[in-house]
């Protein structure tokens, strides 16, 4: 808000003032004050994550206290876990593996499902029905079990995780973009486009995709909360590297003393909680800022 | 043809693991001579190729036999059949009770839209996205189990229980709660926002303009004109999403060592159970097909536009 100064004496008299889209998205974005929260937690999270090693330079897996330390008793704010290392620890460094995965397996959801969404809409015919036959059979195999079986073919690493979830979870993206495609081509604009004589690939990058990013963008955050919750449930299910400390490891590291020591499993919970929240928040005021009119109704 | 595509894809892809079923069985009994390797790869058919092995599966299957299980040492299709009872108990408790819960709590926010229920929903909703399942689960058993201490943590029935009788039944009950309680917060939550924006967008219509010009009571509009065309987005979202509601189920069922199918399949992950992991693979393929088939139905059921489209 504070670049209107800044952009209001450029627009004449007589015009109405137009702020560059930027500007007014962000104002759009900025009356919420639920998505404005989501952005700060995110941020914060992803904060955490960069600077672990310097806000604790401790190795998580290290043991420094007896096992099941109640939170808040001697200086361990959280807790320690069943072998006695500091739960603070395990969840500030527990954020990385949680974003890397999660953002990376959300990437290439995007990538496929666009790829495949964007051929299909735009190309119709044959070509549309072959790819549309593969999303089907995406969608009939259970994606969780198929992420499990991928995981343990191949070896557990974090890669692996990743492409397991961008694998199993592509297809939404690609129904909603091959929806969007078949939508815009038929627009005048395109259409023009075309009569010039510009190539397919052209049409395709930077003439429809531009103006198809606004629900492919509200739906990449949706996309990366539902990476997070995969990848918890696969490092929860012991499905992941089990040399790198993340929340759904934490849990499922406890889980048989739930009932002795119930911190250890709620509070990493919190935090997917919370990341996943953040991002949805985040999903939410994106989709307000980009159709203003549907807040009003 | 889908289902076909199904099986070759598993058996595509499970032949990539390294190590076979004779590395298996012979890691476990502490190594093995060449000779009974060979033996033991002749006895699954492994010492031909490729191509002979799976036109081989692809026919055993078409006749409902899914192999044999390295682990149990039975058949799959019988394992399985033993295992889908409690999960498809579990799944369609859940399925119902989410659709049923949901969509009512969408049609009450929708009659405030701005009201405290309406923002519930919205809260709900969100929250209800979020939270991991298992959490959700552990949550559960920590208020149920630990401190309220009226559920019992896991299992699908107590033992000591006799089979059959009305207070087994009863038991199974008591031990459904949770799980099908975990599961259907995941979907209720989603629901009943749609629900509720489903039934705003139908309430602003002609037809219920003319519902309530005739003088029909609120009540009558909104249950018996709105709620009919309202409901079918979330039938149409529940179908698309019966595949996710099994792999939730997967997570439930290990948690509180449900005994079905979703458990079995962990399991036999963990223990390169190659053929049972196909079998279910294909079976929940083939149970989201018939699902999907069975969506269709209900829109018959529920819009009569379609019922007569189609006759005609």
């Amino acid at each position: 808000m504070t670049d209107r100064p800044a952009t209001a004496p450029e627009s004449g008299p007589e015009t109405v003032r137009i702020e560059r889209p930027v500007v007014e998205f962000l104002r759009m974005y900025v009356r919420n004050w639920a998505a404005v929260a989501g952005f700060i937690v995110f941020a914060a999270i992803v904060f955490a994550a960069l600077f672990a090693p310097v806000i604790l330079a401790v190795d998580p897996f290290e043991m420094v206290r007896m096992h099941f330390t109640p939170p808040g008793h001697d200086s361990y704010v959280l807790g320690t876990d069943n072998l006695g290392r500091d739960m603070l620890t395990a969840i500030v460094y527990g954020a990385r593996a949680t974003l890397v995965v999660g953002g990376s397996a959300a990437g290439l959801t995007i990538v496929i499902g666009l790829t495949i969404g964007s051929l299909a809409g735009y190309y119709r015919g044959w070509v549309d029905e072959v790819l549309m036959r593969i999303t089907e059979f995406f969608q009939v195999l259970p994606p969780l079990l198929l992420a499990m079986v991928l995981v343990a073919l191949f070896e557990p690493t974090l890669p692996t995780v990743a492409i397991a979830i961008g694998v199993v979870t592509w297809t939404g993206v690609a129904r909603l973009a091959r929806a969007e495609f078949m939508r815009i081509r038929e627009l005048e604009f395109v259409k023009a486009a075309r009569s010039i004589g510009s190539r397919d690939r052209r049409i395709i990058w930077r003439v429809i995709l531009p103006n198809a990013l606004p629900p492919l963008i509200v739906n990449a955050a949706l996309t990366c909360g539902i990476a997070i919750l995969f990848e918890a449930a696969l490092s929860f299910l012991g499905l992941s590297d089990p040399n790198v400390m993340s929340w759904g490891k934490i849990i499922g590291d406890n889980r048989d003393y739930l009932l002795d020591a119930p911190w250890t499993v709620t509070i990493p919970g919190v935090a997917i909680f919370l990341t996943v929240l953040a991002v949805s928040l985040i999903g939410d005021g994106l989709n307000d800022a980009f159709n203003p009119r549907l807040r009003e109704r | 043809m889908l289902l076909l595509a199904v099986v070759v894809f598993n058996f595509i892809l499970l032949s990539l693991v390294p190590g076979d079923i004779a590395d298996t069985l012979a890691g476990e009994s502490g190594g093995a001579s060449q000779e009974v390797m060979d033996d033991i790869r002749r006895t699954y058919g492994l010492d031909r190729p490729f191509h002979i092995q799976l036109a081989t599966y692809v026919g055993k299957v078409v006749q409902g036999d899914l192999g044999t299980s390295y682990y149990f040492n039975m058949p799959v299709t019988e394992l399985i059949l033993g295992r889908v009872a409690p999960t498809l108990l579990l799944v369609v408790t859940a399925l119902v009770l989410a659709i049923l819960i949901g969509t009512l709590f969408g049609v009450i926010a929708s009659r405030r839209p701005n009201g405290l229920f309406s923002h519930f929903v919205t809260v709900l909703a969100l929250v209800g996205f979020a939270a991991p399942v298992f959490w959700t689960a552990f949550l559960l058993i920590v208020l149920f189990v630990a401190m309220l201490e009226i559920m019992p943590l896991s299992g699908l029935v107590d033992p000591t229980t006799p089979r059959g009788t009305f207070s087994w039944y009863l038991d199974v009950l008591h031990h459904l709660f949770l799980p099908v309680l975990s599961l259907s917060s995941i979907y209720l939550a989603s629901y009943s926002r749609l629900a509720r924006a489903s039934m705003m967008d139908v309430l602003g219509s002609d037809y219920i303009r003319t519902a309530r010009a005739k003088g029909l009571g609120e009540t009558s509009v909104t249950y018996k004109h709105a709620l009919r065309n309202a409901v079918i987005p979330v039938i149409t979202i529940a179908g698309l999403q019966f595949s996710h509601i099994f792999s939730g189920a997967v997570v439930v069922e290990t948690v509180f060592t449900w005994p079905g199918l979703g458990t079995l399949a962990f399991e036999s992950i963990l223990r390169g159970d190659t053929p049972t992991i196909m079998g279910i693979l294909f079976f929940s393929a083939m149970i989201v097909i018939v699902v999907n088939l069975l969506t269709d139905l209900t829109y018959r059921l529920v819009d009569p536009r379609i019922r007569s489209a189609r006759n005609a």
